[in-house]
């Protein structure tokens, strides 16, 4: 009983402290203590100071539950508890856990607040701290929308500090001296006669003790790891090709299996034959499952070589047969009053300051866009009469954890999910339609593990794509300066059927993706009004590196340039004076220096863009500068300037921005999902070909460190690097081009 | 068809269809699953391994053309503890992301550097651009061929 309560009581120090607000609510269920996972499965003379160290005889391990997409978060999440805790992170094993309520993503829905990111006033961020408490309460454990490090920063050297002064404590009582008398290194206690006790030592000592509740977390300044250049814990594995992937793990006695789906994603199956798929080389058996057919053989290539002998007729899908359609259906919700969602910048009077006509008036499309992560999906999956163990990378492991329950009907604590490495994500995994798939196979074979694996086509055929959008700008300029900016946005809504598929349920109201990216920034035009409208659904969509900041960031900073061309003035002068947010500022100015701005004149048939976007909390600008040859346009060189608060780890960062600046210039160079007869037209990497070496320019990074929030640098670099390559190529040719893919209208070297 | 081969200097036999991937041989029969699939049709380069000597797309070498080839994968060509230099070379520039694409990243950068020593930028582009990386890790892939040419003492 006294171990008991001595764990609730441990919970509510990690609880406590990450639910700010909670006591201002005084709300039993906010309030409440989340039980540390951990404890029930401790073994005499271990220790689980905290949910996310666990100490025993043998070892240190630290829990560290947000997903590892390639972003490098299981390594900066053991730094950040190491650097409390005075460890070697290389020393310890890192678990992500067993997905739980303890570990809610406390930050991930504090972008949703209806406030600008550079809004720091009290009500703005009493509404973001506010946005824990649903995150707790629904048990929102996602990683996404570049939260890890916001979610983490306190809450994980939090707990490195409570455990660091419980095992003082330990020690103190052990040597019979006070607490302050000690010191800790690298895993150890250190007395004041210099003995050293190691933590693992302790950890029987300081399972019995209350943890120490009063810690000071030490100040940027006195970081060992943090903020120093270092290696990735994963680098040496990934490199020498013995990091585990999902798709490499081999149970015993398990098959193999895939899977094909309509590709006109909830279109049934009219007519199956599977004479064919049945005597191909190693293929066990066909069934049919919930909307797809799954193949079962003794190997992965064989299962493909199943699903293609497979004859299917498939039946009509839910959406429009064709991109042109589907067009069709976003320009006509564009600016219609039922397709009205929401208006959240309404500044000045735009009608007004519009009334004597526009002196620019644009158009601008984006088209679907695949996530193609380098691994497809898959996941394993073993299901028995007592338990369903998922081996999956994932992003949303306890909605995979709930959704198995339901299908298996057991209890979810007999479902355990082992999130895997992933081997991208780029938003993909934040879905599960392969993992329910995996779960029914696995049900009706039970006893068997079943390792499901997509093929490339089926991945990309049957992905939830990034929403094709259309908007319409209008604005004036007056002496020399724009004066009015109106811009109308129009797609389907994403989070509401992202939501469905995941709980079964979506909240009601207006989805503020149709405009991030466009209403939130921080400048101060006199006449600036962003409105959203809402298409119907049609292609079902979901979230892509940056969300809605990767389509409203090409819309609303376009706009802009053009605006600001028609005003005859300096691009980036005037983004700075319309600028109201001095960290967002700082940053434009920094991106001037980098690229000397102001310097002599690029030269003949050069050109150079800059562009501008916030998101996520991050102010992010780029300047791209390209030279038109006689093969087409060529990428010279990028700059790129963000503000992340706080940089943890530079190197990692640096690689996060470049990828995402390529991320953005590869997608708005080549990519589109087009779509023909109800399925996408881009089956395989040959006809969505990404970005590849030979376009690849230099680029250039600075990160700066004046905004008072700690934010995370996975997405904000993607979002400006289309309009500054657009802005850059009408510097250039003095083209303007409105329409992504840019290579639907110029070509690349 | 039985075939004959040896794999990072060890025999192996397997008795599979012809037209059977070397791929799926590695990955899914000999438990080999650091070589990576991605599309299955020899664009991403994921899956590149040497056979005799040179850089192929595994996913398109059938069972059929392996009898007596010598075939290298990432397993056979630096481990954690000991890296190739091409290895160390990534390690130092801290390449990976996800890591995926990184074998066959790495396989095909060794291929380069066994024919040309000391690459241009253009002959890198060239090599490298059938290797796709979706984390964009580009930047770092060329810097660290430039460094794996030191470490090689090829410059």
């Amino acid at each position: 009983m006294g171990k008991l309560k001595t764990a609730t009581r441990r919970a509510f120090l990690i609880g406590s402290a990450a639910v700010v607000g909670g006591v201002a609510f005084g709300a039993y269920l906010v309030g409440r203590d989340i039980p540390n996972p951990l404890v029930d499965h401790l073994e005499q003379g271990e220790a689980a100071i905290t949910p996310y160290i666990k100490i025993t005889r043998d070892g240190i391990t630290l829990i560290t539950p947000r997903a590892d997409m390639g972003q490098g978060a299981y390594s900066i999440q053991a730094d950040l508890i190491a650097e409390e805790l005075d460890i070697d992170p290389a020393t310890a094993t890192l678990i992500p856990g067993t997905p739980g309520p303890a570990y809610y993503n406390a930050a991930v829905l504090a972008e949703g607040v209806p406030f600008p990111a550079y809004d720091r006033s009290t009500m703005a961020e009493t509404a973001r701290s506010f946005m824990s408490i649903p995150a707790k309460l629904f048990e929102i454990q996602i990683t996404g929308g570049s939260s890890t490090v916001p979610d983490s920063y306190e809450k994980l050297r939090l707990a490195g500090a409570v455990a660091r002064e419980t095992l003082k404590e330990a020690a103190a009582r052990r040597a019979g001296l006070n607490r302050s008398d000690l010191t800790t290194e690298n895993g150890q206690v250190i007395l004041p006669g210099g003995t050293r006790i190691p933590y693992t030592d302790l950890a029987a000592d300081a399972a019995a003790l209350d943890p120490i509740a009063e810690v000071e977390l030490r100040p940027a300044s006195a970081w060992k790891t943090l903020g120093a250049k270092r290696s990735r814990m994963d680098m040496a594995a990934k490199c020498t090709g013995t990091e585990t992937y999902g798709i490499d793990l081999h149970k015993e006695g398990m098959v193999y299996a895939t899977v094909r789906a309509n590709p006109g994603i909830g279109g049934g199956i009219t007519r199956l034959d599977d004479t064919k798929a049945r005597k191909v080389y190693g293929v066990r058996d066909i069934l049919p499952i919930h909307s797809a057919v799954a193949v079962i053989a003794d190997n992965t290539w064989s299962a493909f070589q199943g699903a293609n002998a497979l004859d299917i007729k498939w039946g009509p899908a839910p959406f429009p047969e064709n991109s042109e359609r589907m067009f069709e259906a976003l320009e006509a919700a564009l600016g219609s009053e039922e397709s009205f969602d929401h208006r959240q910048r309404d500044d000045g009077n735009v009608e007004a300051a519009l009334e004597g006509g526009a002196d620019v008036e644009v158009t601008y499309r984006v088209p679907y866009l695949a996530h193609a992560p380098m691994e497809p999906m898959n996941a394993l999956v073993h299901v028995t009469e007592t338990d369903c163990d998922i081996w999956v990378g994932t992003q949303i492991p306890l909605f995979i954890r709930n959704r198995a329950a339901e299908m298996t009907g057991l209890p979810a604590d007999r479902v355990h999910v082992h999130v895997q490495k992933m081997g991208g994500s780029f938003g993909h995994r934040l879905e599960m339609t392969h993992v329910e798939q995996a779960v029914e196979i696995a049900i009706s074979l039970k006893g068997t593990p079943v390792k499901l694996v997509w093929s490339r086509e089926e991945d990309m055929t049957h992905d939830y794509p990034r929403p094709a959008a259309v908007a319409r700008g209008r604005g004036r300029t007056e002496q020399g300066h724009v004066h009015s900016l109106d811009l109308s946005v129009a797609q389907s809504a994403m989070t509401p059927g992202w939501m469905n598929r995941l709980a079964g349920m979506a909240a009601p109201g207006p989805d503020a993706t149709i405009t991030t990216g466009s209403w939130d920034q921080p400048y101060a035009i006199p006449n600036y009004r962003v409105t959203g409208y809402r298409a119907p659904d049609m292609v079902p969509v979901s979230s892509w590196r940056s969300v809605g900041a990767s389509t409203n960031g090409f819309f609303h900073d376009c706009l802009l340039d053009e605006l600001i061309h028609a005003a005859g003035a300096d691009p980036l002068a005037e983004r700075i004076r319309l600028c109201m947010d001095d960290t967002s500022r700082k940053v434009l100015e920094a991106v001037g220096e980098m690229c000397n701005w102001d310097g002599p004149d690029l030269g003949y048939h050069k050109g150079r863009g800059v562009a501008f976007c916030m998101s996520f909390g991050v102010p992010c600008a780029q300047v791209v500068d390209v030279t038109l040859t006689d093969a087409g346009i060529k990428l010279d060189r990028v700059f790129v300037a963000a503000d992340v608060g706080e940089v943890l780890d530079p190197l990692n960062l640096e690689a996060q921005v470049t990828g995402g600046v390529l991320f953005g210039l590869g997608h708005a160079m080549n990519c589109e999902l087009t779509y023909s007869d109800h399925k996408p037209e881009q089956t395989n990497f040959d006809g969505y070909t990404g970005l590849r070496l030979y376009q690849v320019p230099e680029l250039r990074v600075k990160a700066l460190t004046n905004g008072n929030r700690i934010r995370g640098i996975g997405e904000p670099g993607v979002p400006p690097a289309a309009p500054a390559l657009a802005n850059a190529i009408f510097a250039a040719t003095g083209q303007r081009i409105r329409e992504l893919p840019l290579n639907r209208h110029i070509d690349f070297v | 068809m039985k075939a004959s081969f040896t794999v990072n200097g060890q025999a192996q036999e397997v008795d599979v269809p012809a037209d059977m991937p070397l791929l799926w041989i590695l990955r899914d029969i000999l438990g080999l699953t650091g070589t990576k699939y991605g599309c299955g049709i020899a664009q991403c380069g994921a899956c590149t391994v040497h056979l005799n000597g040179e850089a192929v797309r595994s996913c398109q070498i059938g069972a059929g053309a392996l009898e007596g080839a010598e075939i290298t994968t990432v397993e056979g060509f630096g481990t954690p503890d000991e890296p190739h230099p091409v290895q160390k070379a990534w390690i130092e520039m801290q390449v990976a992301q996800c890591g995926y694409c990184q074998s066959g990243q790495i396989m095909q950068a060794a291929a380069l550097l066994q024919d040309i020593p000391v690459p241009t930028d253009a002959e890198i582009d060239d090599a490298m651009s059938g290797n796709l990386c979706r984390c964009a890790t580009y930047p770092r892939i060329r810097a660290a061929i430039h460094l794996a040419t030191t470490k090689m003492g090829g410059r």
